[in-house]
């Protein structure tokens, strides 16, 4: 991004630290206020969830970070997205496509969210189509979409046979060369991922991250 | 299906196997390692019907929950009934924290929690300033439908004389009538439920099986994170309301050692399971950890320790970079169940602290060969039992409802053969 003013280095750091009351006020004051471009707010938004995606994979922080770093994005997104009149700049180009889902059975999402939200804001385009998803609604999510990974998540043991089931209509419908599948969720591991024959799978969001990164060729 | 009369043989067989928990506990290694039996929806798969009439039907689940008991012989199990045979209260009580088989999931699918935010943040203050208020008025009705109308409950504190008398007047809202007749009827079910689950019990115990706890509690902040809060409104709080949200976990620990103590003197044994949700390495930061969620729960056994109480804490997930903290209690004293976290890498810096518990993997046992399983078994033989390990055998977290029947049998056929 282009090189940043003092007040634009200090949102920056205050979204990044978590200070969400100091960061929040300047937000607003920049885009109701001062009238500084709503796009341009957004880009320093993506900055600060850079730095806190970095500090999540080094261990400094943990989920809590990632939800509060996720509301404060939110709440200023839904600020600024009414106030861009100009025509947007060149969108910075998505990674790759992925489609998200916890596969039927299976009601679970606090992770699922978790890794949406880290692949978002390392420059993917996710979409998630929610829990307890059919089959038959992946096949169609897939034929329209056209991802480039697929991300079965599951929390309950039931999942492997879900996740299998799935996995096994991808290949009867011929598409399963077409993109890369990624599994995850509490019980997944080393030999849930041969039974299923996804791809791989990843025990966090850092993880999920990196195999998209890998797979669309890019260093993770 | 009542309690036979104890046979002088099942009790010298009742008194081994407790005999075993409880050097396991002191640290002493027992003539054999003990194995436990923890299910729920596997009994559907073991007896051959669907979960929802394990739910719903106390004599069969009774019936197929002895029988497996008595094929097995664990060193001691579950209420197995008390774990399961929960549909009746569910429907009755109209609880809405959960979707079970036949009530917003298949006949065949587990229960599963709804994690929503329960409380929210602002109400801390009401919380604090009076819980049972709070639990009346607001908590009750909204995770019980049978409790829809106790939201004009009387609140007593401030009445006094004529305003005592007149603060009545509440109770004879129709609605709160309405409410306070499901309420009864509830009740009536709750005891039935608890007559079922403790009759088997008796019936095990006679028959020579001890349960392995006899009640069970939660961590201060799980409770708070799970049950009112929700898992991101809790994580937001970390941030947001830090200095009360100490104030409500020290609020909850009290609240929580008084419930467990009650409950457990009730029932007679000494162990306390008590699963843990928000422990793992993954979810908050070692210092996170050590202010909000570790202090109020070592307490949490140090009381029940005082009140000569066994906890059973299960730290789920993994817990690996935990161990070193979670290892300050007093040796001999507690059991520590783990998930994903490796035995043999707790038994290293836990051995001499705690008794264990665990940990043959889900993945494993759902989908591997009971040969896998017979080598899983031998590698914690090898690596705690035979050096000395105090060592529960079973499961990670119970065994999964999609286990073959032939890796169960492995499991504790396996056991026997490496270590008595």
């Amino acid at each position: 991004m282009s090189e940043m003013n003092e007040q634009e280095k200090q949102l920056v750091d205050w979204l990044a630290d978590m200070d969400e009351d100091s960061a929040l006020a300047l937000a607003k004051r920049m885009l109701l206020e001062e009238g500084v471009s709503p796009l341009r707010v957004l880009e320093l938004c993506r900055n600060a969830m850079d730095i806190v995606g970095k500090r999540f994979e080094e261990g400094e922080y943990f989920l809590p970070e990632l939800v509060l770093a996720g509301e404060m994005l939110e709440t200023i997104g839904a600020i600024a997205k009414p106030l861009i009149k100009q025509t947007p700049g060149e969108e910075p180009k998505k990674l790759g496509k992925v489609l998200i889902g916890t596969v039927h059975g299976d009601l679970h999402d606090i992770g699922k969210n978790i890794v949406s939200f880290m692949l978002d804001i390392n420059g993917f385009e996710v979409k998630d189509i929610g829990i307890d998803v059919p089959v038959k609604s992946f096949i169609e999510e897939i034929n329209v979409w056209q991802p480039d990974v697929v991300g079965l998540s599951g929390f309950l043991t039931l999942a492997f046979d879900s996740m299998k089931e799935t996995i096994e209509a991808f290949e009867k419908e011929g598409m399963r060369s077409k993109f890369k599948v990624m599994i995850g969720g509490g019980q997944i591991d080393e030999t849930v991922r041969a039974y299923t024959r996804a791809d791989a799978f990843g025990v966090n969001a850092v993880e999920a991250v990196n195999l998209c990164k890998t797979w669309m060729g890019e260093a993770a | 299906m009542n309690a036979p009369e104890q046979t002088p043989a099942a009790k010298a067989a009742y008194d081994a196997r407790w005999q075993r928990i409880m050097d396991c506990v002191a640290l002493k290694q027992a003539d054999r390692m003990p194995v436990i039996m923890y299910a729920t929806y596997w009994l559907a798969k073991y007896g051959g019907v669907s979960y929802k009439e394990l739910m719903y039907d106390y004599e069969k689940t009774k019936e197929i929950a002895e029988r497996a008991v008595l094929e097995f012989e664990p060193d001691a199990c579950i209420s197995l009934p008390g774990a399961i045979a929960l549909g009746n209260v569910f429907e009755a009580t109209g609880y809405k924290q959960l979707q079970w088989p036949g009530h917003g999931v298949g006949d065949n699918q587990p229960y599963q929690y709804l994690d929503r935010e329960y409380m929210k943040a602002e109400e801390y203050p009401e919380l604090l300033a009076d819980p049972t208020g709070f639990y009346l008025n607001k908590y009750l009705p909204r995770i019980f439908s049978a409790f829809e109308g106790f939201e004009n409950f009387p609140v007593f504190p401030g009445t006094f004389y004529f305003r005592a008398i007149t603060g009545l007047r509440p109770l004879a809202n129709k609605d709160f009538r309405k409410a306070l007749q499901k309420v009864l009827d509830a009740a009536d079910e709750v005891d039935r439920y608890m007559t079922h689950a403790g009759q088997w019990n008796k019936r095990i115990n006679a028959l020579g099986f001890p349960l392995i706890n006899g009640s069970a509690s939660g961590a201060p902040y799980d409770v708070l994170a799970d049950y009112f809060r929700g898992a991101t409104g809790m994580m937001k709080d970390l941030y947001r309301h830090k200095e009360q949200l100490l104030e409500v976990i020290d609020m909850m620990r009290r609240n929580l050692v008084k419930m467990t103590i009650a409950n457990a003197r009730g029932s007679g044994n000494p162990i306390v399971f008590i699963p843990i949700h928000w422990a793992p390495d993954a979810f908050m930061s070692p210092k996170q950890f050590e202010t909000f969620w570790w202090p109020s729960f070592r307490q949490m056994m140090l009381d029940l320790i005082d009140a000569d109480l066994i906890p059973m804490p299960l730290w789920e997930s993994d817990c690996t970079k935990r161990l070193d903290i979670i290892k300050d209690v007093p040796k001999g004293k507690c059991i520590y169940w783990f998930e994903r976290t490796d035995i043999v890498k707790a038994y290293e810096v836990l051995g001499d602290t705690v008794a264990l518990r665990g940990n043959l993997s889900p993945s494993m046992m759902t989908t591997g060969t009971p040969a896998e399983v017979d080598a899983a078994v031998k590698r914690l033989v090898d690596e705690v039992w035979n050096k000395g390990g105090s060592l529960l055998l079973d499961t990670a977290f119970g065994i999964p409802d999609e286990t073959p029947i032939e890796n169960v049998r492995a499991m504790f056929d396996s056991a026997r053969k490496y270590a008595g």
